[in-house]
């Protein structure tokens, strides 16, 4: 590993987190690229490492965020704890995909996530709150 | 079951895909479900998604290990650095321009995204 891919990966892994940290998105879909780009990851291995990495930073999100009264941990719990049949289903699927395909899929995760990002910026400074239902 | 589990049932199964097939957290799932179905405000729909993910990623990263493909020393070099980002860019949501920070975000993604494609 050189020096300069070092660096890379660093940065990259503060500009996810402050991502995360200020609009709310963005760990994975950061560092998935990242680890791939900087770490030498096959699309693969980026994937499954950027999960372990996510764990840290949005424990420690959801902890800050609490400290705001953001956090309601009973509904937190529950879709954690809820999310198993779902993981199971993504994590064999992105196993047998080829890697091409999930690079391409991915990269339209991206470029969604960009679009909404964009939208947001262009948009009206808050969103209307839809009524309590 | 109650309609409210369903709906939480419903908001886990599709994040935990995402999850898994993507290795990103899926608040872009839970986020917007738990404002349209919960009348959440937008930051705790952001608090309470991150409080999901923590379990959610954990779990898929645990199926990934299954298969091999994890890398602990990979995930700290870029992981550590992340948790530094998140506390700091918490402590700021309140000073900095948002639309600023969502336009270099957004460029950051298409970049990346064209030399995942070519």
């Amino acid at each position: 590993m050189e020096v300069s891919d070092l660096i890379g990966a660093i940065v990259i892994g503060l500009a996810a987190g402050l991502a995360g940290g200020l609009v709310g998105v963005g760990g994975g879909v950061l560092m998935v690229p990242g680890l791939a780009i900087f770490l030498g990851a096959s699309q693969i291995e980026a994937e499954a490492t950027s999960l372990l990495a996510i764990v840290g930073v949005a424990a420690v999100g959801a902890w800050r965020q609490s400290g705001y009264g953001n956090l309601r941990l009973g509904d937190a719990v529950a879709i954690g704890v809820l999310s198993p049949i779902g993981v199971v289903v993504g994590t064999v699927l992105a196993n047998t995909l080829s890697e091409r395909a999930l690079e391409l899929m991915f990269a339209a995760v991206q470029v969604y996530f960009a679009y909404r990002l964009v939208r947001r910026a262009a948009g009206p400074d808050a969103p209307p709150l839809p009524a309590k239902g | 079951m109650s309609s409210r589990l369903a709906r939480l049932a419903a908001i886990a199964t599709a994040a935990g895909a995402f999850s898994g097939l993507f290795g990103v957290g899926g608040g872009t799932v839970i986020v917007p479900l738990l404002i349209l179905w919960f009348g959440y405000a937008e930051r705790e729909a952001t608090g309470t998604s991150l409080g999901a993910i923590a379990i959610i990623a954990g779990l898929a990263a645990g199926a990934h290990g299954l298969y091999g493909n994890v890398d602990p020393l990979n995930a700290l070099l870029i992981g550590l650095p992340a948790v530094g980002g998140v506390v700091a860019g918490t402590a700021m949501q309140q000073r900095i321009p948002e639309r600023a920070v969502a336009l270099a975000f957004a460029v950051l993604l298409l970049g990346s995204a064209c030399v995942l494609v070519f």
